[in-house]
């Protein structure tokens, strides 16, 4: 009689799972697609997809002039928009052979550094949303509107300002304005000791952010990171100080270093980075004299509207601007600037037209999104969430 | 009393020591500084030591950004640009290597793991294949998208354009339909585009 030999089985429960994050989540920051493969409650592999909000930016430039082109650099990081309209016009000054006019070197080093702050109010408040603190959110957005209000008194918009050009700035700042901005200096860092009094010794804070999200400062080279998120792991890198631009070298700041690399230090970076802008305006806002704000070279610079109603090369120049653009010499450059997330470059391709034949944008954020997945290894759902709002990610740059 | 120590005069510097340096690399083609920056030009096959020799003794720890350029007119249709960083030595190199149409790259992620999303754009914009590449997924553009958009021949406003079909209660893919014809400006001016005029051979005998 045969023998039934049952077969060695051994059950093993695995309890693993897919969960698709995103598009649609108010916790992605815009259009993230996180698929996750979950142990339980336990990441063991983040795959985010990007490109939901791919417009095709790069394409777009190579068919429009270097002035069309600004203005598309507003709509990249969208947080802190002058900070990547600074790349290009440096890097298109840099092809043409041209210095901006001092005056609208300090101005763009005052805006940028407005900008920071801009950027890192909105990145702290909705990181501290996200992680299911609501006052820093509505704080955050209150103070951000004060700013708004200087970029918009500035460039005629709150936004999408197309206010630093090639050769300076489009305008000079209106009446008043400094004194505006140097009372805001007095009054922001009380506000930012505000704000930390809400969240740094927070107990239920540091439980959702301390030791989360760990990256040593070897790695955070490895995976291309730059900005706040690199020196929070240690490595003190500033490209302000660094490769100076502008008046970046004629200005005293110190550059804030994390120890630990986690989520908490990538948070009080930016806190004190804020701190650090506001001695940058002061000090702009000091040495800033009276001047042109643009290059004073017709072929570049458009005439004044007052110029143009009785000289008849003003009116020339004016319509050669602006429908044929100046032409580049052929060359290509990598300009970079300290964005408020990190480097923010233009790889710029001229070939001697009056339209870039390419114009790669390194997207600061793209190279941080990208560790998401050795980030997020091993914590918990939740924790994925605060990972995501401490790298300060924003859709418009990384998609392009 | 302090003591007036006179400042020895900084040693003459070789005028670009680091110039040198790279161009005496093995599969360096061609070294130059374009505004200030160090810019070489290597081969695809001599991509993978270069970039390790640069990683580890130039001590480029960071590639901060890899992007193709499209010259439809050249033999070698395509450059890929590696723009490396090394922030202990604050120097960067752009390394640009030009590699011809079909023809794969090694992939770099080995050395940087950085390289990866790079390189899967590359690969998605101008459609360079990356040997080595272990996620060769495409990543900005839809998903099943045709073709690779960053290409001079591909046209700037593609070949399908999406909307919601609320009877059929989905999205669809249709045909560009243009309202006006696509205007593509020549700003060149004839005077300045045109090397030889008529007549020209007269004065050259």
């Amino acid at each position: 009689m045969d023998q039934v030999v049952a077969p060695v089985t051994k059950t093993i429960e695995i309890d693993s799972h897919t969960i698709n994050f995103g598009p649609q989540h108010p916790a992605a920051h815009g259009v993230l697609r996180l698929i996750l493969e979950m142990d339980g409650e336990v990441i063991t592999r983040a795959d985010p997809h990007i490109g939901l909000l791919h417009r095709g930016t790069e394409k777009l430039i190579e068919y429009k002039s270097y002035m069309q082109s600004v203005p598309y650099f507003d709509r990249l990081d969208y947080v802190s928009p002058m900070a990547c309209e600074y790349a290009f016009a440096l890097a298109t000054e840099k092809l043409l052979g041209i210095t901006a006019p001092d005056r609208a070197q300090w101005i763009r080093v005052m805006f940028a550094e407005l900008t920071r702050v801009l950027n890192h109010l909105l990145s702290v408040a909705s990181f501290a949303l996200d992680c299911g603190a609501l006052t820093p959110g509505l704080w955050g957005y209150e103070e951000r509107e004060k700013l708004l209000e200087f970029h918009e008194a500035a460039s005629g918009a709150r936004f999408h300002s197309n206010y630093f050009r090639p050769g300076g700035v489009a305008k000079d700042l209106p009446a008043g304005m400094e004194a505006d901005i140097a009372a805001w200096c007095e009054e922001f860092p009380k506000f930012v000791d505000k704000l930390e009094s809400l969240l740094t010794g927070n107990r239920i804070w540091k439980q959702r952010v301390v030791d989360v999200g760990v990256i040593s400062a070897e790695d955070a080279l490895a995976w291309g990171f730059s900005g706040p998120n690199l020196r929070s792991s240690g490595v003190a890198w500033d490209l302000r100080r660094a490769q100076p631009y502008d008046k970046y070298a004629d200005v005293e700041f110190d550059i804030p270093v994390g120890k630990h690399g986690d989520c908490y230090d990538r948070y009080l970076i930016r806190i004190a980075e804020m701190r650090e802008s506001v001695k940058i305006i002061k000090q702009a806002l000091a040495k800033m004299k009276p001047g042109p704000v643009k290059v004073q070279d017709p072929k570049f610079t458009p005439p004044k509207r007052s110029e143009m109603k009785h000289s008849m090369e003003a009116l020339i120049h004016h319509f050669k601007l602006y429908t044929e653009g100046y032409h580049v010499p052929a060359g290509a450059t990598y300009t970079v600037v300290e964005a408020p997330k990190g480097e923010f470059g233009v790889y710029l391709v001229a070939d001697g037209t009056n339209r870039p034949y390419r114009c790669k944008i390194r997207a600061t954020g793209f190279s941080h999104l990208q560790a998401m997945d050795k980030l997020s290894r091993g914590h918990m759902l939740a924790d994925a969430v605060a990972i995501i709002g401490s790298l300060d990610i924003v859709f418009g740059e990384i998609d392009r | 009393m302090v003591d007036e120590v006179a400042v020895p005069e900084a040693p003459a510097v070789p005028a670009d020591a680091e110039l040198d340096a790279v161009a005496a690399l093995a599969g360096v083609a061609r070294v130059m500084r374009e505004h200030g920056a160090l810019v070489a030009y290597t081969t695809p096959e001599a991509l993978p030591i270069l970039a390790k020799t640069l990683r580890d003794e130039f001590a480029f720890a960071q590639v901060m950004d890899i992007c193709g350029v499209d010259w439809p007119e050249r033999t070698l249709r395509f450059e890929v640009v590696y723009n490396l960083l090394s922030v202990t030595r604050n120097a960067r190199l752009r390394l640009i290597v030009p590699v011809a149409e079909n023809a794969a790259m090694p992939s770099v992620t080995g050395l940087w793991p950085s390289a990866t999303w790079w390189e899967r754009e590359v690969w998605d914009l101008f459609g360079i294949p990356f040997d080595g590449l272990a996620d060769h997924r495409r990543i900005v553009t839809d998903y099943g998208f045709e073709g690779h958009p960053l290409r001079k021949d591909f046209p700037l406003t593609g070949y399908l354009e999406v909307r919601y079909d609320d009877e059929r209660k989905a999205v669809v893919y249709e045909k560009v339909k243009l309202t006006q014809e696509f205007r593509n400006f020549d700003f060149l001016s004839p005077w300045e585009a045109m090397t030889t005029l008529p007549g020209d051979e007269k004065a050259r005998g």
